[in-house]
C-alpha cells in the first residue's frame, strides 16, 4: 500500500474509535488514537498473518496487545484486515458482545490469542509464544504492543531479563511511549527514568522513533527492528507517540485516556478525520 | 473392610516428576517450566531427557505463569513447577487472566502444598490454593493421595485439554494405591465400603482416613472411605450414593475449612440431601514451623480427628 492508502485507513480506523467509544460512552480513545498508524502498518504491511484464523497461528507472526485497554484500535484494525465484519465494531462494549471492553479469546473473537487488559503481563505472554515459535523451528517473528505506563508493573521487568538471559531474538515489542497515564504525566505519577537506558541495561537491542505517528517512520523503524531479529537480542522499539492523534483537542493531555467524547466532540472529531473507506 | 498396603513411603512430588519424565516421553509437545525450584519438585528425568523443551525461568513466578500460557500458542502443553504458594496466591491475577478466563492449557504443578511442608512455617504453607483454584471458571482441581496416584494424575492431565492446577506435597507418605491404577479426572475412588459414616477426603488425608476407618472397624462403627483426588469438577454421583447408605460424611483435607474440599461436598449436599457433615481441616489459620506429624497433629488433621470427628457426625444423625 501507498503512504496515502495507509493514512485512508488510520483516518477509517480513527473513525471507528471515535464512533465506538461515543456510542457505549466508554473505553478508551487517547492511547488507541495514539497507536492507530501503528497497528495499520503492522497489520497492513509488516506481518505475515493469515485472517482465516486458527488460535495455534502456525507459520504466523503474531501480535500480542498488553495494553488491552486500547481495544477499539486493536478491533477496528483487525476487522478492517478482514478478521470479522466491520458491522460487528458496532457492538463493542454491548451486551452479548465478541468486543468486550478488554480483548478476550473467551467470546471467540477472531484475531485475539489471549485476555489482556490486566496489566504487564503481555510481555511474558508473548515470550511464550516466541519460545513456541522456535521449538517449532518457525521463521517468524512476534510483535507486542505495552503501554509506557504499563511498565510500571513489575513483571514487565522479570520478562526483559528473561528475554534477553534467553536470546528471545525473534520478539519486537513496542512500547507506546506517550508519556501519559490515567493520573497524568508519567513522569508525575512515576517516573519511568531513561527507559531506552533501562531496556539497554535488561539487554535488549532499543530502537529509539521519534515520530511514532509517521507512517513511513513506522514503516522504516519495523524494517530496521526486523533486521534486528535473530542476533541474540529481544528489541525493543521506544515508538514516541501522541495519544489522542489526529483529534486535536485530544491531544497534548491524558483527559481522553478513558473518557468518551459527546456528540459535539465526535461530530468536531470525525469531522476532522473525513470517512475515507466507508463507517461501519 | 478392604485393607490397603503401605508399598513403602514415598513423596507425591516424586510422582509428579515420574509422571512428567513419563509424558515428556510419550509427548513431544510437553515442555516444563520451574522458577528455581527444579530439586523440589523432582524434575531432573525430564530435564535431562529433553533438555530443549526444559525452560529454567528463574525467581519469576508471575512471568513464568504468563510465559506458559503464550507457550500454548503453537500446541505446547506446558507444566509450571514450584510450590503451592508460589503457584496460586503469588500469581493469581496471571493464572486467572492469561490461563483460566483465556482458557490456556497449561498445567499447573504445585508441590509442598498444606502444612506438610514442614519447618519452613507460614509463609510456604499455603492452605487457601484449593479454595483460590477452584473459584475460577474451567479450571480443574486435583490433589491426589499418594506417589502411584499424583503419578498417574500427572499423566492423565497431559491428555485432557485445559487448565489444570495439580496439588501435591513434600513429606514422604504411604504409598498403597495400585500402581497400575488409571486416574479419571473427576471420578471418585471408593476405598472401603460402609454403612455408618462416609469419610471423603483428599490428598495427604486419605491414608489417615484408611487408618481411621480400621479404627472405628474396631469399635463396630463401619465406615465408608472415598478418596477425592479431584476437587473440581467433584464427582457429585459418588457422594450422594455413598451419604444414601451412611447417612453423615466426614470430609478430610490438608486445607483451610473455608474454601476448601468441604465446603464443595456441602454444596452438594445441601442442595440434594442435607446431611450431617464434619470438616476436616484447619480453621481458618496460617501454619507455623514444625515437623509434618507434629504439625497434622496440632492442627486436628491426622486419623485420631478423623475418628472424632466420625463419631461425632454419627451421633448427630
Amino acid at each position: 500500500m501507498s503512504t496515502q492508502q495507509l493514512q485512508d485507513q488510520v483516518i477509517q480506523v480513527r473513525r471507528d474509535i471515535l464512533r465506538m467509544v461515543h456510542k457505549v460512552n466508554s473505553g478508551h480513545p487517547g492511547g488507541s488514537l495514539g497507536c492507530a498508524e501503528f497497528l495499520v502498518c503492522l497489520y497492513k504491511e509488516v506481518m505475515k498473518h493469515d485472517t482465516n484464523f486458527k488460535m495455534d497461528g502456525f507459520n504466523e507472526d503474531l501480535f500480542f496487545l498488553s495494553n488491552g485497554h486500547i481495544s477499539p484500535v486493536f478491533y477496528s484494525v483487525l476487522a478492517r484486515n478482514g478478521y470479522f465484519p466491520v458491522s460487528e465494531l458496532s457492538t463493542f462494549r454491548l451486551l452479548n458482545t465478541r468486543l468486550q471492553g478488554h480483548p478476550t479469546t473467551h467470546e471467540g473473537l477472531d484475531g485475539i490469542r489471549i485476555a489482556s487488559g490486566s496489566l504487564g503481563q503481555g510481555m511474558s505472554v508473548a515470550i511464550g509464544a516466541a519460545l513456541t515459535k522456535k521449538l517449532n523451528g518457525e521463521d517468524t517473528t512476534i510483535y507486542s504492543l505495552h503501554g509506557d505506563g504499563e511498565l510500571q508493573e513489575g513483571q514487565n521487568w522479570e520478562a526483559a531479563m528473561y528475554a534477553s538471559s534467553n536470546k528471545v531474538d525473534n520478539y519486537i515489542a513496542t512500547i507506546d511511549y506517550n508519556k501519559k497515564q490515567i493520573d497524568g504525566a508519567t513522569d508525575d505519577v512515576l517516573s519511568l527514568g531513561n527507559l531506552k537506558a533501562k531496556f539497554e541495561a535488561f539487554g535488549w537491542d532499543v530502537l529509539d522513533v521519534k515520530k511514532g505517528n509517521d507512517i513511513d517512520t513506522i514503516l522504516k523503524a519495523l524494517a530496521e527492528a526486523k533486521s534486528r531479529t535473530g542476533k541474540g537480542k529481544p528489541v525493543c522499539i521506544l515508538l514516541h507517540t501522541e495519544m489522542g492523534n489526529g483529534v486535536d483537542f485530544m491531544m497534548g493531555t491524558h483527559a481522553w485516556h478513558g473518557k468518551a467524547p459527546n456528540d459535539e466532540q465526535l461530530a468536531n472529531a470525525l469531522a476532522q478525520n473525513p470517512e475515507t473507506l466507508g463507517d461501519y | 473392610m478392604k485393607k490397603y498396603i503401605d508399598q513403602g513411603k514415598k513423596d507425591t512430588r516424586s510422582g509428579f516428576g515420574a509422571g512428567l519424565a513419563a509424558v515428556g516421553k510419550a509427548n513431544e509437545n510437553v515442555v516444563a517450566l520451574c522458577a528455581d525450584l527444579v530439586g523440589s519438585l523432582k524434575m531432573n528425568e525430564f530435564i535431562d531427557n529433553n533438555p530443549e523443551r526444559f525452560f529454567q525461568m528463574g525467581i519469576t513466578e508471575a512471568h513464568m505463569m504468563s510465559v506458559a500460557a503464550g507457550m500454548t500458542i503453537g500446541g505446547k502443553i506446558p507444566f509450571t513447577g514450584t510450590f503451592a504458594n508460589f503457584s496460586t496466591g503469588r500469581v493469581y491475577d496471571q493464572i486467572r487472566q492469561s490461563i483460566a478466563y483465556s482458557d490456556k492449557n497449561v498445567k499447573i504443578c504445585a508441590s509442598h502444598a498444606g502444612l506438610t511442608l514442614g519447618e519452613d512455617g507460614a509463609t510456604h504453607q499455603i492452605l487457601e490454593d484449593i479454595g483460590l483454584m477452584k473459584m475460577l471458571p474451567g479450571m480443574v482441581v486435583i490433589n491426589p493421595c499418594d506417589y502411584n496416584q499424583t503419578k498417574a494424575a500427572t499423566e492423565a492431565i497431559a491428555e485432557y485439554v485445559g487448565p489444570v492446577y495439580l496439588r501435591f506435597g513434600r513429606p514422604k507418605v504411604a504409598n498403597f494405591t495400585p500402581v497400575d491404577q488409571k486416574f479419571e479426572i473427576g471420578k471418585a475412588l471408593q476405598l472401603t465400603e460402609g454403612t455408618d459414616v462416609t469419610i471423603i477426603a483428599t490428598g495427604h488425608l486419605v491414608w489417615e482416613s484408611l487408618k481411621a476407618a480400621e479404627a472405628l472397624e474396631a469399635k463396630g462403627i463401619s465406615a465408608e472411605v472415598i478418596n477425592i483426588h479431584t476437587i473440581k469438577p467433584l464427582d457429585k454421583d459418588a457422594i450422594l450414593a455413598s451419604v444414601a447408605k451412611t447417612g453423615c460424611v466426614v470430609t478430610a483435607e490438608e486445607h483451610n475449612h473455608l474454601g476448601g474440599l468441604g465446603e464443595s461436598v456441602a454444596r452438594v449436599l445441601a442442595q440434594n440431601t442435607p446431611t450431617p457433615q464434619e470438616f476436616v481441616a484447619t480453621n481458618d489459620t496460617f501454619g507455623e514451623s514444625g515437623t509434618p506429624e507434629q504439625l497434622m497433629k496440632k492442627y486436628g488433621l491426622d486419623d485420631t480427628a478423623i475418628i472424632n470427628a466420625a463419631e461425632k457426625v454419627i451421633a448427630r444423625k
